[in-house]
Formats: structure tokens, sequence, C-alpha cells
């Protein structure tokens, strides 16, 4: 099932769907922020600085969830010795770790004006900064490795010992006494975020996948590019 | 339907997997106590070393507990079962409020007493507009 790989046929739609993604990025965007900095409401306690959550919760998901897809892809390369898997897996960690960063950054900005400082070593916090240490492994590991076999198995490394951080940051906040509050969002139970605020970060939420989306396939068609003009790294 | 191979590699990675959430569990659970970023006026009550260590104690701020002084802040945290009283010469947070979390960072003087240099807000997950709260209150 999955020894089927054919570059030029991937390559086919990869190279066509960019400019797609970028126009629904650009409409999704442009709604989200004109719900999350005009029509949302201000907060009961935290007033406008509740705007920053519309960008650093998204950042936050979305860093998550690439280093989790990236560890999938890369276990299941591993596993059913497919590279294809490991070439998508590279072309997505770069907006994760931009996301990792935008989450960090406007963290510390959220930070200073409600709990009074820029930054705590909390948990939560501590453990963010672990996964970008890791999304820079990940990335260094590319460049640095010149024997593909090798690569992998090093990439793929690194994603195993990286996944066991997530769900130490999802937790974090659960388990231990941290600055940071728990999470709003609760899949189960009742979310203790106001539906006016919700909608909003929903929004961002898809902006931003499509922008990691339309990154990815920029990176993942240079990959292509790239192994049609060596012609000898077949896949 | 997958070959051996593909079944040994996908076992090998699970038990590298359990190995590691078992290890990286037992060390977390070793660093508890540096782990947390904040301790409740209760377990203060138990801490056996009280002087000249820095500490940070967390809970709420006890309600009609807040007096402001030209250069000082005093007030009460409290777990609701235990409380702590505070005082702290500086700026206080934004959010820094009766009823609301708080962190504060400095040396006990005495098992009731903390000086703190360093006081942060801590909030809640709870997000809505000011309309809602009001009419949340009203209720």
């Amino acid at each position: 099932m999955l020894k089927f790989f054919e570059p030029n046929k991937i390559f086919l739609i990869t190279s066509k769907a960019p400019k797609y993604v970028m126009t629904l990025f650009i409409v999704v965007l442009s709604i989200g922020l004109v719900e999350s900095l005009i029509l949302s409401p201000e907060d009961y306690k935290q007033s406008h600085s509740v705007r920053i959550m519309y960008v650093h919760v998204p950042a936050a998901w979305i860093s998550l969830g690439i280093f989790s897809s990236i560890t999938i892809l890369s276990l299941s390369g591993y596993i059913f010795k497919n590279k294809n898997f490991f070439l998508i897996a590279k072309s997505l960690a770069p907006s994760g770790l931009v996301f990792n960063i935008v989450a960090l950054v406007t963290g510390s900005i959220w930070g200073k004006p409600t709990w009074g400082t820029w930054w705590a070593w909390d948990a939560r916090i501590t453990s963010m900064l672990i996964l970008v240490l890791f999304y820079l492994m990940y990335l260094l590991a590319w460049r640095i490795f010149e024997n593909k076999e090798k690569v992998f198995k090093i990439t793929t490394i690194i994603t195993i010992f990286g996944i066991i951080n997530v769900p130490i940051i999802k937790y974090s906040v659960d388990w231990w006494n941290t600055l940071h509050q728990p999470a709003s969002i609760n899949i189960l139970s009742k979310s203790s975020i106001h539906s006016s605020m919700l909608f909003p970060l929903i929004i961002m939420t898809a902006a931003f996948a499509l922008f990691s989306l339309l990154i990815f396939l920029m990176k993942y068609n240079t990959e292509l590019i790239k192994i049609k003009n060596k012609g000898l790294d077949r896949l | 339907m997958y070959g051996r191979k593909v079944k040994f590699r996908f076992f090998f990675i699970i038990l590298i997997l359990l190995s590691l959430i078992l290890s990286v569990f037992l060390v977390l659970k070793s660093l508890e106590e540096n782990v947390i970023f904040f301790k409740s006026p209760s377990e203060v009550k138990f801490l056996e070393e009280v002087k000249n260590k820095k500490i940070r104690i967390g809970g709420m701020v006890k309600l009609d507990s807040i007096e402001m002084s030209s250069d000082e802040v005093n007030f009460i945290i409290t777990d609701f079962k235990n409380e702590i009283n505070v005082s702290y010469s500086g700026v206080v947070p934004n959010l820094f409020s009766e009823g609301k979390g708080v962190v504060a960072e400095g040396y006990l003087k005495d098992r009731i007493f903390f000086e703190a240099s360093k006081i942060l807000a801590k909030h809640d997950e709870n997000y809505m507009p000011p309309e809602v709260k009001a009419a949340l209150e009203e209720n």
C-alpha cells in the first residue's frame, strides 16, 4: 500500500495547490483578524490584553500538532521504510518551529501586563521552551547529516524523545502548580471561555493551520524538485 | 499483512516509547518539589526549613485583606484552609485584586509572616465579556 510513490504525480497536485491555499488563507486570516481585533468583546478582567490570546493559543496548538505529526510520520517512515514520510515530516517542521517561537514571544508579551513578569520558570513555559530546542535539533539534524539513511534514523530518535514532552506540555497545568492558567477549552466538559471569544479563536486557528499548510506545500515541492533534478535519489 | 520485519520494528518503537515514558515519569516524580512553581499556605506549614530560603507562595488574596499604605502593601494569601500574611513594597500587577489568584516570591519570616520581593498575579481560565460577568453576578 505504501510502496507506490511517484514524485511526478504528487508534484502535479502539490505544485498547483499553493495558490488556492494562499487565497483561502488570506480570506480566513482577514475574517479572523477582524473578529479578534474589532468584533470580539474585551475580557471582564484583562480588558483588551485578552486579544493576544487569539495569536498565542492557536500558535501553541499548531506547534504541538505539527510536532505530533512529525513524530507519527517519522515513526511510520521507520516502520514501513517509506522515505516519503520523512520528506513530509521535514517539510512540516519549519512552520512548527516558527509557531512555537510565536507562542513563546506572545506569551511573554501577554505575561507582562497580566502576571507582572515577562518570564517565569513554570512547568508549562519551560516545557514549551524545551519543545523549541527539539524543533531546532530536528531541523539541524537535517542540515548536518548528509547520509540519507543516517538522517532518517537520527531525526526519528529526536522525535521519539521530543514526543514525550508533548503530553507534559498539555497536562503540566493540571499536574503541578503553575503560574500559567489551566486549559479553558475542554472537549468533554463545558469550556470556560465565552462563545463570543471562542469563535475568533477557532477562525485564527484555521488561518494558522492554512499558513502551515502553505509553507509545507512550498517546502515539499522544493524537496520533490530536488529529487527530480538529482534523478538518482529515487524514492 | 505486513512482513515480520515491519512487526519487529513496530514493537521496537513501542518498547522504546514505553521505557522512555517510564523513565521520564520517574525523573519528574522525584523532581516534583522543583517542578512546582509555588507552594500553597498549607504546604508551607509542613516545611522543615523556614528561613533564609527563597520560596514562592500561591493562593487567593483573601477578601477585604488588602491594606495599602504609602510604601507598603499588606494582604493575606489563603487556600481556604490556611493563611499567610504577606507584606510587600513595590508595584503590584494590574490583575492583583481581592478574591483573585496571586503568587508571591520572597522569604518567610516565620510560619505566618511572609516578606515578598515580587508579586505575580495569577489569573484563571475563565474568559468572558464584562456584560456576561455582570449578568452572572446578578443571578
